[in-house]
C-alpha cells in the first residue's frame, strides 16, 4: 500500500441543531480513486468543505501530507495542491475560458506571471477538451462545458488530491461517459482522487474504494463488491431493488 | 477579456492627449476653465483611485470622502505644524492609505449593500470626530493653511500642474494593477469571489490592497486640495455628495477599465457644467435624471458601447443596398 495524503481524523461539525458531520475518519492512499456516497443531505459536501477549508471543524483534525491543515483557509488548500469541484459550477462569467483556466494556473499552480499562467491554462484546456471554447465568454459554455472547465480549473492547480463533487450531475448518458473517461485520464497522472457521486454506474466502474456516508456518521467503507452487498448500505441509500438487481447481474456474470 | 479591449498605446495616446488638453487651458483658455481643468483633474484622480476598489474588486464604496478628508486635514495639520507642503502631501498620502489599510481589514468583511452603508458611515463618523475634536482640527470653525505666494493665477498654474502630476501617477498605477496578477486576482473577486478564494487567490489580502491604493491619493489629492484653496471645514472636507459623484464618475465611463474613470468623469463635469449655466434653478434634478438614465442605459459606462459595431452598421446602412435575388 502506498502512502496516505490526505487524513481526516475524527472530523465533526455542526450546524445548529443538525449535526451535519459525525466523527469522520478516513485516509486517502496516493493514487486512489475513492468514492463517497450517502443520501441528499448524509454531509458529504459539508465533509468536502471541512477538508478544504470553507468551514473549520469544530473538532478533530485534518493532516495532508503529513502536515497539519485543520485550520486552513481555501486559498491555502489550493495552494498546497488540495483542489475541489462545486456541485453548482463556479466559473468567472465574464472571463473568457482560458482566463478562468489562467487564473487558477496563476493563484493555485504558482505560476510566476500572467503570461505562463495562460500557456499552462491552454494546455489543460487541450486536455479536457475545452481548446475549441477557450476564447468564449465562460457564462456561454453549456452545463457540461461548464463541468468541464471546473475540471480544468482545479487541474491547473496542479493539485495531488482532487476532491470531486458531483461533477456528473445533471449530465446526459454520453456526457457521463465523456465525463468519465477525463476523470480516468487525471488518475493517470497521479492524481488521488475522491468523488462525491450519486450514480452508481460511476461509483462502480471508478472507484477502488467506496466510503459511505449517512446522517454525518461513517456507515460503511470497502470495495465497490463489498459495499453493494452491505445491508446498512442497503438500507440506508441504495435499497433493496437495486441490491438484487446488482446481485443478480454479477450471478449472471 | 472576451470584449475588445485597446491596445497599451491607445490607452495611453487618448490619456496622454487628454492630459496635455487640460495642461495647456491657461495658454488657449479663460482662467474660469483654468480652474475647472483643475477640478477634472482633481476628480478624475478620484474616480481613478475608486476604480480600484468599485471597478476592479466590485466592492462599492462610499468611503472616497472620508480619505480625501483625511487627507485636507492630515496636510493641512502638518503645514501649520511647519512641514514644507509636499512633504505635508506626502504625509497625507501615507496616513489616509494607513487609514484605509486598518480599515480595510474590518468594512471589507461586508459585502454589497452592508459594504456600501458601512462605508458611508465612516465618512460621517470621520466627520463628526474631526467637528468635535476643536482642541486639534479647529472643529466646525475650520482650518486656514498657509497661502502659496505669488498671485492667483500663478497659484491656479501651480496647482493645474500638481493635481495633472496626481492624476498622471493614479493613471499609471491603474495601468500597472490592470496588468498584473494582483488586478488579475481583483477581477477574479469582483466576478466570483468565493470561487477566487477557493482557486488561491488571498482575498482578504486582495481587497486590503485595493482598498489601501484607491486611498492613498484620495489623501495627496485631499491635502493639495487644502493648499490650493487655503481653508477646509468639516463639512466641505468629508462630503457626502463627493462620495456619490465621484463612483457615478466612474460608472458613466465604465468601472473595470483603464480609461473609464477618465472619460466618465470628463463626460460628467462638462454635463454638470452645462446644466449649471442653462437651468439655475433645476440643475440638481437635471443631473440627477440624466445619471439614472445613463446608468440605467449604459450599464457598461461610455466605454461599454460597441462603438465598433455602431461604426460597422452605419457605415452597411451609407452604401447602397443589394438587388433584390
Amino acid at each position: 500500500m502506498s502512502a496516505t495524503v490526505l487524513v481526516a481524523d475524527r472530523l465533526s461539525h455542526r450546524f445548529g441543531g443538525i449535526q451535519a458531520v459525525n466523527d469522520v475518519s478516513f485516509a486517502l492512499a496516493e493514487g486512489e480513486i475513492v468514492a463517497l456516497i450517502g443520501p441528499n443531505g448524509a454531509g458529504k459536501t459539508t465533509l468536502v468543505n471541512l477538508m478544504t477549508g470553507v468551514h473549520r471543524p469544530q473538532s478533530g483534525r485534518i493532516r495532508f501530507g503529513g502536515v497539519d491543515v485543520t485550520a486552513q483557509r481555501p486559498f491555502e488548500a489550493a495552494r498546497r495542491g488540495l483542489a475541489r469541484t462545486f456541485q453548482i459550477v463556479q466559473p468567472f462569467p465574464r472571463m473568457s475560458v482560458v482566463e478562468n483556466v489562467a487564473a487558477a494556473a496563476l493563484f493555485g499552480g504558482a505560476r510566476s506571471g500572467v503570461a505562463e499562467a495562460m500557456d499552462a491554462a491552454r494546455e489543460e484546456l487541450a486536455f479536457t477538451g475545452l481548446a475549441a471554447d477557450a476564447d468564449r465568454p465562460a457564462a456561454s459554455l453549456t452545463l457540461a462545458g461548464r463541468k468541464r472547465l471546473e475540471l480544468a480549473k482545479s487541474l491547473a492547480m496542479a493539485p495531488k488530491v482532487l476532491l470531486l463533487d458531483e461533477v456528473n450531475a445533471g449530465l446526459n448518458a454520453s456526457e457521463i461517459d465523456g465525463a468519465l473517461d477525463l476523470i480516468r485520464r487525471i488518475a493517470a497522472r497521479g492524481v488521488t482522487i475522491l468523488v462525491i457521486e450519486h450514480l452508481m454506474k460511476v461509483v462502480l466502474s471508478l472507484a477502488t474504494r467506496v466510503l459511505v456516508l449517512h446522517h454525518g456518521q461513517l456507515i460503511a467503507e470497502g470495495s465497490a463488491a463489498e459495499i453493494v452487498a452491505d445491508e446498512r448500505v442497503i438500507e440506508a441509500y441504495l435499497g433493496r431493488k437495486y441490491a438484487q438487481r446488482a446481485t443478480a447481474e454479477k450471478f449472471r456474470g | 477579456m472576451p470584449k475588445a479591449r485597446l491596445a497599451s498605446w491607445q490607452q495611453w495616446a487618448a490619456f496622454a492627449a487628454w492630459t496635455a488638453a487640460l495642461a495647456s487651458t491657461p495658454l488657449w483658455a479663460t482662467n474660469y476653465i483654468a480652474v475647472l481643468a483643475v477640478s477634472i483633474a482633481m476628480n478624475t484622480a478620484l474616480a481613478l483611485s475608486w476604480n480600484l476598489i468599485g471597478g476592479f474588486t466590485g466592492y462599492p464604496s462610499f468611503a472616497t470622502a472620508a480619505f480625501f478628508g483625511l487627507g485636507c486635514y492630515a496636510g493641512a495639520l502638518a503645514q501649520r505644524a511647519g512641514v514644507p507642503m509636499p512633504l505635508a502631501w506626502l504625509i497625507a498620502t501615507v496616513v489616509a492609505g494607513a487609514f484605509a489599510a486598518a480599515l480595510g481589514a474590518i468594512v471589507l468583511r461586508l459585502k454589497g449593500h452592508y459594504f456600501a452603508i458601512g462605508s458611508i458611515g465612516v465618512v460621517e463618523m470621520m466627520r463628526l470626530v474631526i467637528s468635535s475634536w476643536d482642541s486639534f482640527t479647529g472643529g466646525g470653525d475650520g482650518l486656514n493653511v498657509p497661502l502659496l505666494s505669488g498671485g492667483p493665477n500663478v497659484v491656479a498654474r501651480v496647482f493645474l500642474a500638481v493635481m495633472i502630476g496626481i492624476m498622471a501617477v493614479t493613471f499609471l498605477v491603474t495601468i500597472l494593477v490592470d496588468r498584473s496578477r494582483l488586478g488579475f486576482g481583483l477581477r477574479c473577486i469582483q466576478q466570483n469571489e468565493d470561487a477566487a478564494n477557493m482557486i488561491g487567490v488571498d482575498t482578504t489580502r486582495y481587497k486590503v490592497i485595493a482598498f489601501t491604493l484607491s486611498a492613498l491619493f484620495c489623501g495627496t489629492a485631499g491635502a493639495a486640495y487644502a493648499s490650493w484653496r487655503g481653508y477646509i471645514d468639516p463639512i466641505e472636507s468629508f462630503s457626502i455628495l463627493m462620495s456619490i459623484k465621484v463612483p457615478v464618475m466612474c460608472l458613466l465611463g465604465g468601472a473595470g477599465t483603464v480609461l473609464g474613470p477618465v472619460v466618465g468623469t470628463a463626460g460628467f463635469m462638462l454635463l454638470e457644467e452645462v446644466f449649471w449655466a442653462s437651468f439655475l434653478d433645476y440643475n440638481r434634478a437635471i443631473l440627477g435624471a440624466v445619471i439614472v438614465v445613463l446608468i440605467f442605459f449604459l450599464p457598461g459606462g461610455l466605454l461599454g458601447i460597441a462603438w465598433h459595431d455602431i461604426g460597422t452598421r452605419f457605415v452597411r446602412l451609407m452604401r447602397p443596398p443589394k438587388a433584390a435575388a
